[in-house]
């Protein structure tokens, strides 16, 4: 953590001190997100209470579509012309459909394909999972190609199959290589679950948006908004630095 | 009891035959109809100058490199679209690479259990007792526990050397293994070889260290062009060579 706030100083500094000046105009009615009165507490409460389903929704996402990436990359690397085929189309369409609006389809449009109710919560893991995993497809990919020839060859020579070749050799290589996209991925779906308010989710731009329509006060909620944003975002892309070091000290190339 | 079945059938047919095979790279044909054929127990040098399909057709034995026609037989097992009979004899041929080829990410000691875990289906116990009498056997025990990356070049070549016995093979495929080495290092490499020829293991070595073929070989492979040009013991190949090009090729590489 104390590495993180020297990284980030200057922000903090500038963010901050922004943030003291402006308390000081009398237009600005900081009081709403004070901690220091009542009803801010209130609100402040209200506000972090979409924190849970930020992460909920935004860890859930990822998984799902590490996994589903990982799949679509595999077949693109496939000798088999049709399979590099169902990696491509799967790739570029997925790619082209923008988030929100497959967010839309998947809660409003699935269910009538489906006949089945999805829940807000399901239908913003699926859109979200759906959209990243062609971007992860190709980030593991590129990451699977880098693998030196001669690891393969090693793995055949010693008689392995595909599964193990891929599950001991290739993939805990390309994961390291791959991992700096991978958080950028993570932050990524954090920031884009905001989307999900759109269709009702609790989460924390769905609770400012709420806290704005009772309150009037758009800017002073907008800018705790904001700064929750950047807070969790900071977490998690320390978490992945630390994840990435702790990697790399054990493979020492 | 069922062994004299097995030495038999190794005596009556070679472990390695290579019948007429032909590989192109695009309209490049890097090998002509080369026929040819190993022994259990023989020790077979391939040499020629860079270029002349030596690699290729070492490659070609284990598939690594896919003949585009010909026949490939080892262990009496045509080679061919069969991806489980394939695999079942590249675990029975060793291969050692110019590039070593260790995986980065493991430990010594985990590259070589690798292997006789998943293709063998050996237990941990078993793979690592067998891991650390090859280790010992190519004079690193104490490097176990290292990463590929902290060793010399000469030592990572004896973990890959011992990672391939550990497969207990019927044969070693050797690919320039001392190419990549500095200079201080190529007599630790070859020296286990030496060694590891003594013990009877069939062996097909393609290198330029002709002290070592000299010391090792029982047959000298001279390809040029993509062909087989002469095959004959080493004495004869040493000292009087029977194809023009391979005394000129001699010529070149011993003056020095």
């Amino acid at each position: 953590m104390n590495s993180v706030i020297r990284q980030y100083r200057l922000w903090i500094v500038l963010l901050s001190s922004g943030f003291l000046v402006s308390c000081g105009n009398s237009n600005l009615q900081w009081y709403v997100v004070s901690p220091m009165t009542e009803t801010g507490r209130t609100n402040l409460m209200f506000l972090a209470g979409g924190l849970k389903y930020t992460l909920l929704l935004s860890i859930t996402a990822i998984v799902v579509s590490v996994v589903v990436g990982l799949l679509v990359a595999l077949p693109g690397l496939s000798s088999n012309p049709l399979w590099r085929a169902f990696n491509r189309v799967y790739v570029e369409v997925v790619r082209a459909v923008p988030i929100l609006v497959l967010i839309l389809w998947v809660y409003y449009g699935l269910p009538i394909v489906m006949g089945i109710a999805v829940s807000v919560f399901w239908a913003g893991v699926i859109a979200l999972a759906l959209s990243d995993s062609a971007f992860e497809a190709e980030i593991f990919r590129a990451g699977i190609q880098s693998i030196d020839r001669g690891q393969l060859e090693a793995s055949d020579s010693l008689g392995l199959g595909y599964i193990d070749r891929m599950r001991f050799v290739v993939l805990p290589q390309a994961i390291r290589r791959v991992l700096p996209p991978l958080g950028n991925q993570l932050v990524y779906m954090l920031k884009m679950s905001s989307l999900v308010s759109v269709i009702g989710m609790e989460e924390l731009t769905r609770r400012a948006n709420e806290l704005v329509t009772s309150q009037y006060r758009p800017l002073e909620i907008y800018t705790v908004l904001v700064l929750e944003y950047l807070i969790l975002i900071l977490v998690v892309s320390a978490g992945v630095r630390w994840f990435e070091r702790r990697l790399e000290r054990k493979d020492l190339r | 009891m069922m062994n004299s079945e097995k030495v038999n059938n190794e005596d009556s047919q070679p472990i390695i035959e290579l019948v007429g095979i032909s590989r192109f790279f695009g309209k490049f044909q890097a090998l002509h109809e080369v026929s040819l054929s190993v022994n259990a127990g023989q020790r077979m040098v391939i040499c020629g100058p860079s270029g002349s399909g030596k690699s290729t057709l070492i490659r070609c034995v284990n598939q690594l490199e896919k003949h585009d026609a010909g026949k490939v037989i080892v262990n009496g097992i045509e080679l061919g679209r069969n991806k489980k009979k394939l695999r079942e004899v590249r675990a029975d041929v060793g291969m050692v690479f110019q590039q070593f080829n260790l995986f980065p990410h493991l430990s010594v000691l985990d590259n070589l259990t690798l292997g006789p875990m998943r293709s063998r289906k050996l237990s941990k116990q078993t793979a690592t007792d067998l891991a650390m009498r090859y280790l010992e056997r190519v004079r690193i025990p104490e490097q176990a526990d290292k990463y590929p990356s902290q060793l010399s070049g000469g030592q990572q070549q004896r973990v890959a050397i011992a990672r391939s016995l550990c497969m207990e093979p019927k044969v070693m495929l050797f690919d320039e293994p001392t190419s990549a080495l500095d200079p201080e290092m190529i007599s630790e490499v070859l020296d286990v070889m030496v060694e590891l020829a003594s013990t009877g293991m069939t062996m097909m070595v393609v290198t330029h260290e002709m002290g070592f073929a000299r010391k090792v070989a029982d047959t000298m492979v001279f390809m040029d062009g993509g062909r087989i040009v002469e095959t004959s013991p080493p004495e004869k190949f040493f000292t009087a060579p029977e194809s023009e090009r391979g005394r000129l090729f001699l010529q070149q590489i011993l003056q020095h």
